[in-house]
């Protein structure tokens, strides 16, 4: 066991191990700190400011996410000086943001507009210049607008720390920093494997899924978390729905992955509702598959599978089983083929 | 797999052996990239300089079908430096000394000579291997789809065995598994010879329980037909009706101008899948299939993790979910088969699947469990084989090496080896239909190096003729040194490019796997 330290925040006493961060603390106690750069599966960044808090005898207002929490140790997390200082770092971020709230595709699912609606921060209070970045939609996966980024470095450390491949970094100084892959190209002309792993922890709108975002509002989608149906990793994620259609997918914590996912699970569900899907039974007649009903379907293959069995032993019959249904499936399946065709008869594509 | 992914990233010593990770596994590769930050060393044993090649501390770019005797040559040096753990090889392993006389053969100069590893890469790896805490090794079709794909993967045993770096956290032989649910379909028994759980058909005691579960007077003992042994009854005649669902052999099966003579020789052949696939095409009645984000079920992961699949809209169209379509086929032949849902045929494999016994859709709704649960308190299991193995102790298999079934010649002077690509899944049904990956990876292509692509007088992007002895494909060519001097690639992804109407169907005769990584090729300009 860690060596437990007792700290008070907001007249609460709290203990915790020793080397615990102060956010942490208040989190598991809990108590509400607003972040925009921290992430409990990256590295502490303190950047963003917005987790400060006030702590008696410290000079300034600290960033909770990488103060220690130490013996004794007295914070404040709602002061008048913090509140104070929160509205001035949402103002000045607001200052350089476009306003466009009212179209955007992260309206209720953005953590500046939440800080600026608790803090009670409207637009307007400094005035300058604005950035105005081309939107960057040139790939069929994510929009980048990085006229909304806030730069709190989440996107940039997720790519490196999560997905490993450092496609993007900050550049340029001051007032023209911007989050950018190398040589300020977009996404399409770097080695970006476009997993969206950035987009799922983008906190604003600079970073977008290309078609959820443009499908549906925020609030309009119920979201089911179920297992991706591609490679044997066997991600988690939630499917959105809108209208008995998947609208599109977003991370979830999964047993396997975390929020993590690949271009495939993240972008490749388009084909749920592709126009080609099959909707009814053929049957083939004068060599042209044609529609029929389930009951003819079903009634000529029972005939037709019951006849080469009556005619040519069971062992004239074989199937095909599949790694792409479920369990329940697969079971079924070997025991229509055991029990009712009477063969062992049943393979799949395991080995291809 | 022995191990469960997350125990990678924390692994001293990776081994990743034909296997494409960062492609083929992009998330179980951010394990591996995990590791590597940390400080862990990364070896990939591939013909092709892959991406996870790139990551790695040493690359050992072996010829293709080689891999026996580089593992071989690791043991031999080994046993030889007396780096062994002589207390796993006396306790939990029987054979050793049967090892030990086959692997003598096999010094690091020899399999230099068979691998084109240099030995002193052979030696430095071997010794990582036995002397890291933990290594683990990964691999994937690289391994099994020779004709001695088999003997690869005793190979691969062999050497996690004498090192005893396996049935422990972050050690052990770890296949990835390709697709959602393969670990699954095997689990429940879509296999010729085993029921739930790999109870073998061939005993008794199983056959009497599942006749009585399944309420048959007897079930047959006769394993059934593999894959590719029933196309081939197919083709003779002794195979006269097939049912297929959510496959396309067509596509992903080797030599794919036989596939589809064979299937068409059939009296009568049922498809179920949710699009017509080519392999539907040829079908007699196709049956509509819900995708799985429209029913409810399970999924196996390749680390044995069964997990929920829930439903989030209804099936389109007048298609339905799979298992309620078996359910209708099983009834129409006067075997009345009815659930009320997937979670009660769940139930029931956990009946008569010991692995499966612990696990119900109450405790998945909370977490993916991972087999073998036997009971309702049983927590799953992470990392197999911890102090026994399944058959009890542990035995070395040793292997020969033994060249791929085609060598390259003067008529047909290249290698053919293939694989899959980032942005795309198997047979391409699915991806090619998705808005979005067929926009960014809309053309494949075939990879050649530069030097022979010289020698033919072709450039990057001409359009080539590539034949086999079994059929040809026209595909455009990307000059890289992915592949070394005598080797292309390519993906079987595009139906454009059906590239298994090349591949050689030859199999193990064991596993009856098809030798998919390996065939001679030529290559002309279309």
């Amino acid at each position: 066991m860690a060596e437990l330290i007792t700290l008070t925040i907001n007249n609460l006493q709290v203990s915790v191990p020793k080397g615990t961060k102060v956010l942490d603390a208040a989190r598991q106690a809990g108590i509400f700190i607003p972040t925009f750069c921290h992430d409990p599966e990256l590295t502490r960044f303190g950047a963003c400011r917005m987790c400060i808090v006030e702590i008696p005898g410290m000079r300034n207002l600290p960033a909770s996410c990488v103060t220690e929490a130490t013996e004794g140790m007295v914070v404040h997390t709602d002061s008048p000086a913090v509140i104070e200082a929160r509205q001035t770092i949402l103002e000045l971020m607001l200052a350089n943001h476009p306003m466009d709230c009212l179209t955007c595709g992260k309206n209720g699912d953005c953590s500046l507009q939440d800080y600026a609606y608790m803090y009670g921060v409207k637009t307007d209070f400094f005035q300058g210049e604005k950035h105005n970045f081309p939107l960057e939609d040139d790939n069929p996966f994510i929009v980048r607008d990085m006229n909304k980024c806030i730069l709190c470095g989440k996107c940039v450390r997720a790519c490196a720390e999560i997905q490993g491949n450092n496609i993007v970094e900050f550049a340029y100084r001051g007032f023209d920093a911007k989050v950018t892959p190398a040589m300020d190209m977009p996404l399409s002309g770097s080695e970006c494997v476009f997993c969206g792993n950035c987009v799922a922890v983008c906190p604003v709108g600079a970073l977008q899924e290309k078609v959820l975002r443009t499908t549906v509002r925020t609030w309009e989608v119920k979201k089911v978390k179920t297992t991706c149906p591609y490679c044997g990793t066997g991600c988690n994620f939630e499917l959105n729905v809108k209208d008995n259609k998947v609208v599109g997918i977003t991370s979830c914590d999964g047993d396997v992955n975390g929020r993590a996912l690949c271009v495939k699970g993240r972008f490749g569900y388009g084909f749920i509702h592709h126009p080609e899907r099959l909707t009814s039974p053929l049957i083939k007649k004068d060599g042209q598959l044609v529609e029929a009903s389930w009951e003819e379907a079903i009634d000529l293959v029972a005939q037709k599978l019951s006849d080469a069995k009556k005619q040519f032993g069971p062992d004239a019959l074989a199937v095909l089983s599949s790694a792409r249904c479920t369990n329940e499936e697969n079971y079924l399946m070997q025991k229509l083929t055991r029990a009712v065709f009477g063969t062992n008869n049943i393979d799949h594509c395991a080995r291809l | 797999m022995t191990n469960s992914i997350e125990e990678i990233a924390k692994a001293d010593f990776i081994l990743a052996i034909g296997t494409n990770t960062t492609e083929s596994h992009p998330i179980i590769s951010l394990q591996v990239k995990k590791a590597r930050r940390n400080g862990s060393t990364l070896v990939v044993a591939d013909p092709r300089r892959t991406a996870i090649a790139e990551l790695a501390d040493v690359h050992m770019q072996l010829k293709s079908g080689s891999d026996i005797a580089l593992l071989n040559g690791m043991a031999h040096v080994i046993i030889s430096e007396e780096l062994w753990d002589k207390d796993f090889v006396a306790n939990r392993t029987e054979d050793f000394e049967a090892l030990k006389d086959t692997v003598a053969r096999y010094t690091p100069e020899y399999a230099a000579e068979i691998t084109g590893i240099p030995a002193q890469t052979i030696k430095e790896v071997a010794r990582g291997y036995a002397q890291a805490p933990s290594a683990t090794i990964l691999y994937t079709m690289g391994i099994t789809q020779h004709i001695c794909g088999t003997h690869n993967v005793f190979a691969v045993a062999n050497l996690a065995m004498l090192c005893g770096q396996i049935g422990k956290p972050s050690s052990g032989v770890n296949p990835l598994r390709g697709q959602n649910n393969v670990q699954g379909a095997c689990d429940m028994g879509a296999l010729p010879n085993v029921y739930t759980g790999y109870q073998a058909v061939t005993v008794e005691d199983h056959r009497v329980k599942f006749a009585k579960a399944w309420n048959v007077s007897e079930l047959p003992a006769q394993p059934g037909l593999t894959v590719g042994d029933m196309l081939e009854g197919a083709s003779n005649g002794s195979v006269k009706a097939m049912y297929i669902m959510g496959e396309n052999p067509v596509l992903s099966d080797p030599d794919a101008n036989h596939v589809v003579h064979a299937l068409q020789k059939l009296d009568f052949l049922v498809v179920q899948d949710i699009f017509l696939t080519e392999t539907a095409a040829l079908a007699d009645v196709v049956l509509p299939a819900a995708s799985f984000a429209e029913k409810e079920g399970t999924f196996s992961n390749t680390e044995r993790r069964v997990q929920r699949v829930r439903k989030a809209i209804d099936p389109v169209g007048d298609s339905k979910a799979d298992w309620q379509i078996i359910c209708n086929v099983a009834t129409a032949m006067n075997y009345p088969m009815r659930y009320a849902s997937p979670a009660e045929i769940f139930d029931e494999v956990a009946s008569v699947t010991p692995s499966y016994a612990g696990i119900s859709y109450a405790r998945l709704d909370k977490e993916g469990i991972q087999w073998p649960c036997p009971n309702e308190e049983h927590p799953g299991t992470t990392y197999l084989h911890k102090d026994k193995f399944v058959r009890g102790l542990g035995k070395f298999n040793p292997v020969e090496y033994i060249p791929p079934a085609e060598q390259p010649d003067r008529e047909y002077p290249l290698l053919l080896s293939t694989g899959r690509r980032h942005f795309h899944y198997h047979t391409g049904t699915m991806t090619q239909r998705t808005g979005a990956l067929e926009v960014h990876y809309g053309t494949e292509y075939l990879e050649i190096n530069p030097d022979d692509a010289c020698a033919i007088n072709i450039s990057d992007g001409d359009m080539v003729r590539l034949t086999s002895r079994r059929g040809q494909v026209e595909v455009k060519v990307k000059l890289t040194d992915v592949v070394p001097q005598g080797l292309v690639f390519t993906s079987f992804h595009f139906p454009a490019v059906a590239i298994n109407k090349l591949t050689n169907p030859v199999r193990d005769p064991i596993s009856k796997i098809p030798e998919l990584k390996v065939c001679s090729v030529k290559l002309e300009k279309a």
